[in-house]
């Protein structure tokens, strides 16, 4: 609530704004977590207000006892509170690589080396908020999810990670800002596409390993299309146009270039092409190489050549 | 290790309420409305059992709570309800009974933990509410468990996930850690003589006590009362029991059925002629709603804030409405009034004209041929004497010449049948004559030295004015029944009469634990309850503290405060030490290398460490290394020699760049 109201000044920016990302395990000194009552807090303190004026006007010794129990209660729940937080050590743990549009997750490795269990920790990015509960000389990892809307590197935002333990009048918090980030790749295109022929100096090697692409049936056109696949028999009928589908290129070498795309696709465009075709490549167990202006990948298969592939196309001029 | 879970934490607001949480609630919820159920209309009670119960269905079923306007009408109806049963919305017990009617409703409106949350407040101030009835030790422990309790469910709000277990011992020790600073707040906040403004009218109902006429049935219908009048402590020895009357309220005016106060001057000096040794005592008097305090007959002193009036009966300047302690000094054996001049005695010769004739007649008759003041009285005390009176708690009711159905017909009644009556034959026979009211008797708790004077040791007598002796005290009642005064009720009844318990002389071992309960309660009376501004001065001024104004109370309990929480802050942050000794003498060496600018890197080993600091320090390279060596076989090695660890320490002790 409090934060509401400061969060619009210049002075709560310079002191909690966003900062550089901390490298390496951020330790949550005592300086860097701060505290503050919750609305059920205030009310708190307001109820034990009227229970004081009471006690006084009506000369209740036991009513004192209640409401300074109360109150005493409320100070030694700030220490409490406060506590649950401060000396936490959080280190930026594993952050896997997704597709652009999915949600990123990033790993944090919350440890406890304090003597005392830490409860309803709360990790809050973008709105979205993660919990977990660290028992004392232990640790909890936590995903927290990002949204991933383009490629490239991602980093997490600011990190609120707070508490409200152990009993919700009080809020003490700390923003973190971990040095993590993963890689996004290109959304890979929506449409099926076929792959392009294995090209420049690989037809004769075509004919030569296999000689024997065996015709696998048809299906609609799409513009990427070679033309010698273009069933023009069919065409000629007024079929529409069909592209015929040949099987048997698992032997195939081919080349996923870029110079091949037609011309009036844009960098993204082009880059999420390639990236379906990677996968597409790969599902099928090919050979493949990639090209890009600049960036030559030797054809290969298997994981690790996947994962280089979809890294080159997702850090492509940035 | 620990995996990270969906947030349904405090941070997401709109999670729900588990089903063990929701019961946790109502069962303190339950604990606070209780104690309540005693004072409230029966259609509250059974209100908020309907809404427990409904609610619980509604839980368990998983069923949608009722609708808006339902409760709406709900609200209106229950406080229609308050407003017909104590004609007001904002007195005290009304006031109450709104907070439970809004509590047990507002069960129907729970959906999240927020709702909850504002149902423990609601549950602490209603807890604190009921302290308007009741401050005995049992309802301090009432409180404290409800305080657990509910302090509980807020941690159950915070910890969902938790054990419910748990979550009760860390209330616990919230609770307990917060008992330190509640006991320096409890005594030095600067307390103010309450109240603030004016209470509600209702505030003060329900205490016992004399009240400020007297009409048949008034003072029996007390004797049914175990409650404590006031308590006494004797400096040295008590009084024998017959002489243990003290004086409250002294009735002069008669009209036929009631007796009421007369004069009410009041002065600050008392004027009698004591004789013999006097006693002092300190009398801790239980609230009574009215002005007057009790003393031995005859006190010789008068309390701060009270008077005195004529006929030596103690007010206080305001209604007794907290329990009440002062200091006082009485003479048993005494002589008073023998110089009241006849405007004085005027008063004492009222009688309401057309009433009980035959016992004017009677009085008339033994008056006649110019009898002295003291035959007369002495031929009224032998009629009660031997005419077959009986002393009891059940009198029969009496019509319009209550004297006379008394006196010549049932001749059945209680003390205040016979000091009425007897009052009234003195002055048709012409002599002044007055009725006190008060209580006689009184038992010794023999666990703590007080003496205890309840409810049921009210009583009164009679003073008639003989010339020459002034007003003397006759106790007819003592004639018809001399075990009343010699040894209490009880023994002067007979067995069936109602009597409080505690009346009864023969539960002998009941007796002894209401000894020792009582002797607990007064404790805690004394201690907690009269906590008082006076008693803070005092007790702050033998602390030490040499002005007990606001100011340096508050000054005081800012530091005691701050200090506390500063040891308890201390005590919670404290750090894990390192079991193992090893590793804490490596980390030693590692930080005093550190405080000179060569701190370890987090990948590098304790070699690389020790290499690259011998190679920044080379004059202490030699002991670096011995360090280093010692280390690396201690934690590392199979060595778990005790010398390399003494060496080890000595080094790392003495270790200096």
């Amino acid at each position: 609530m409090f934060e509401k109201i400061l969060s619009r000044s210049q002075l709560y920016l310079a002191f909690f704004g966003p900062r550089k990302p901390e490298p390496g395990t951020i330790y949550l000194r005592q300086n860097r977590v701060y505290i503050l009552p919750t609305r059920p807090g205030l009310a708190f303190a307001v109820a034990l207000g009227v229970m004081l004026i009471g006690s006084i006007n009506y000369n209740l010794s036991l009513g004192y006892i209640l409401t300074f129990l109360l109150a005493s209660m409320g100070l030694v729940a700030i220490l409490h509170t406060f506590r649950n937080l401060v000396h936490l050590h959080i280190t930026p743990g594993r952050a896997n690589p997704v597709f652009a549009g999915e949600l990123a997750w990033f790993e944090l490795f919350v440890e406890n080396r304090s003597a005392y269990d830490r409860c309803s920790i709360v990790l809050w990015h973008e709105g979205k908020a993660t919990q977990c509960d660290v028992a004392s000389a232990r640790g909890a990892t936590v995903s927290i999810p990002v949204a991933a809307p383009r490629r490239g590197w991602l980093s997490p935002r600011r990190i609120t990670i707070e508490t409200r333990f152990p009993v919700g009048l009080l809020r003490a918090w700390s923003y973190i800002q971990p040095d993590s980030h993963c890689v996004v790749y290109p959304r890979p295109d929506a449409g099926l596409l076929p792959l392009p022929e294995p090209s420049g100096g690989s037809g004769e090697k075509r004919v030569a390993s296999g000689g024997s692409d065996d015709f696998a049936g048809l299906r609609a056109y799409q513009v990427s299309d070679s033309p010698r696949h273009i069933h023009w028999k069919a065409a000629a009928r007024e079929q529409g146009l069909q592209t015929k589908v040949f099987s048997g290129r698992a032997t195939a070498e081919l080349w996923l270039d870029w110079n091949e795309l037609p011309a009036n696709l844009g960098l993204e465009a082009r880059l999420s092409r390639l990236t379906r075709w990677v996968l597409s490549a790969d599902q099928e167990g090919l050979r493949y190489g990639l090209r890009l202006p600049g960036v030559e990948l030797e054809p290969d298969a298997g994981e690790p050549h996947r994962l280089a592939c979809l890294r080159e196309l997702a850090l492509y001029e940035l | 290790m620990n995996s990270s879970r969906a947030a349904y934490g405090p941070g997401a607001p709109n999670a729900a309420i588990q089903l063990r949480h929701l019961f946790w609630l109502l069962g303190g919820l339950a604990l606070v409305i209780a104690p309540h159920m005693l004072n409230l209309p029966w259609w509250l009670n059974l209100d908020a059992c309907i809404v427990f119960a409904w609610r619980i269905y509604l839980a368990l079923g998983e069923r949608a709570l009722p609708k808006k306007w339902l409760l709406a009408l709900l609200v209106a109806g229950g406080m229609l309800g308050v407003y017909l049963t104590y004609h007001t919305l904002f007195g005290r017990d009304s006031g109450v009974a709104l907070l439970v009617l809004f509590l047990s409703l507002k069960l129907l409106e729970l959906h999240r933990p927020r709702d909850a949350i504002v149902l423990v407040l609601l549950s602490y101030f209603l807890a604190l509410t009921n302290f308007f009835y009741s401050q005995t030790l049992p309802t301090a422990a009432l409180m404290l468990v409800s305080a657990l309790v509910n302090t509980a469910s807020l941690v159950n709000f915070a910890a969902p996930g938790r054990a419910l277990q748990a979550n009760l011992k860390t209330s616990a020790v919230l609770l307990t850690q917060a008992g330190p600073v509640m006991l320096v707040l409890f005594l030095l906040f600067p307390r103010v003589q309450g109240p603030l403004w004016g209470l509600p009218q209702d505030a003060y109902s329900g205490v016992t006590g004399l009240s400020d006429s007297m009409s048949p049935g008034a003072i029996s219908s007390l004797s049914q009362s175990d409650a404590i009048a006031f308590r006494v402590r004797f400096q040295g020895d008590s009084p024998p029991r017959p002489q243990l009357y003290w004086r409250g309220p002294v009735f002069w005016n008669f009209d036929g059925l009631t007796w009421r106060p007369g004069d009410t001057r009041s002065f600050t000096q008392i004027r009698f002629e004591a004789r013999g040794t006097p006693y002092d005592y300190e009398v801790t008097l239980e609230p009574h709603n009215h002005n007057w305090l009790f003393a031995l007959e005859l006190a010789a002193k008068v309390p701060p804030n009270a008077s005195v009036a004529p006929d030596y009966v103690l007010f206080a300047r305001r209604p007794v409405r907290n329990r009440v302690r002062y200091d006082m000094r009485s003479y048993t054996s005494f002589a008073e009034g023998a110089d009241d001049d006849a405007d004085e005695l005027r008063p004492g010769l009222q009688l309401p004209a057309g009433f009980n004739p035959r016992a004017r007649r009677l009085a008339q008759e033994w008056a006649a041929g110019g009898a002295s003041g003291t035959a007369i009285v002495q031929q009224a005390l032998n009629y009660f004497r031997e005419q077959g009176f009986v002393y009891t708690l059940q009198p029969p009711l009496l019509g319009r010449d209550s004297v006379d159905e008394f006196l010549f017909g049932s001749k059945r009644g209680f003390c205040e049948h016979y000091a009425s009556s007897f009052v009234f034959l003195m002055r048709a026979a012409g002599l002044p004559a007055r009725v006190v009211t008060g209580y006689q008797g009184g038992e010794i708790n023999p666990v703590d030295g007080y003496m205890i004077v309840r409810q049921s040791d009210a009583h009164a007598w009679a003073e008639v004015w003989l010339q020459g002796r002034g007003w003397v005290r006759f106790d007819p009642t003592a004639v018809v029944s001399p075990a009343r005064v010699e040894s209490g009720v009880a023994a002067a009844v007979s067995a069936t009469d109602p009597l409080p318990l505690m009346a009864r002389t023969s539960l002998t071992w009941l007796r002894g634990l209401r000894y020792n309960w009582d002797a607990l309660a007064n404790k805690w009376n004394q201690l907690v309850l009269g906590y008082n501004p006076e008693r803070q001065r005092e007790f702050l001024s033998r602390l030490g503290m040499s002005e007990p104004s606001w100011e340096n109370m508050a000054l005081t309990l800012f530091w005691g405060v701050g200090a506390l929480l500063a040891l308890l802050t201390a005590w919670l942050l404290r750090r894990m030490r390192t079991s193992d000794r090893v590793q804490r003498l490596w980390l030693r060496f590692c930080a005093k290398l550190e405080t000179n600018g060569c701190a370890r890197a987090a990948h590098e080993g304790p070699a690389d460490f020790v290499a690259r600091s011998a190679g920044r320090y080379p004059a202490e390279a030699a002991r670096i290394r011995a360090i280093g060596e010692r280390y690396i076989a201690l934690r590392y090695g199979e060595s778990t020699d005790a010398h390399a660890l003494a060496e080890l320490r000595l080094l790392v002790r003495e270790f200096r760049v």
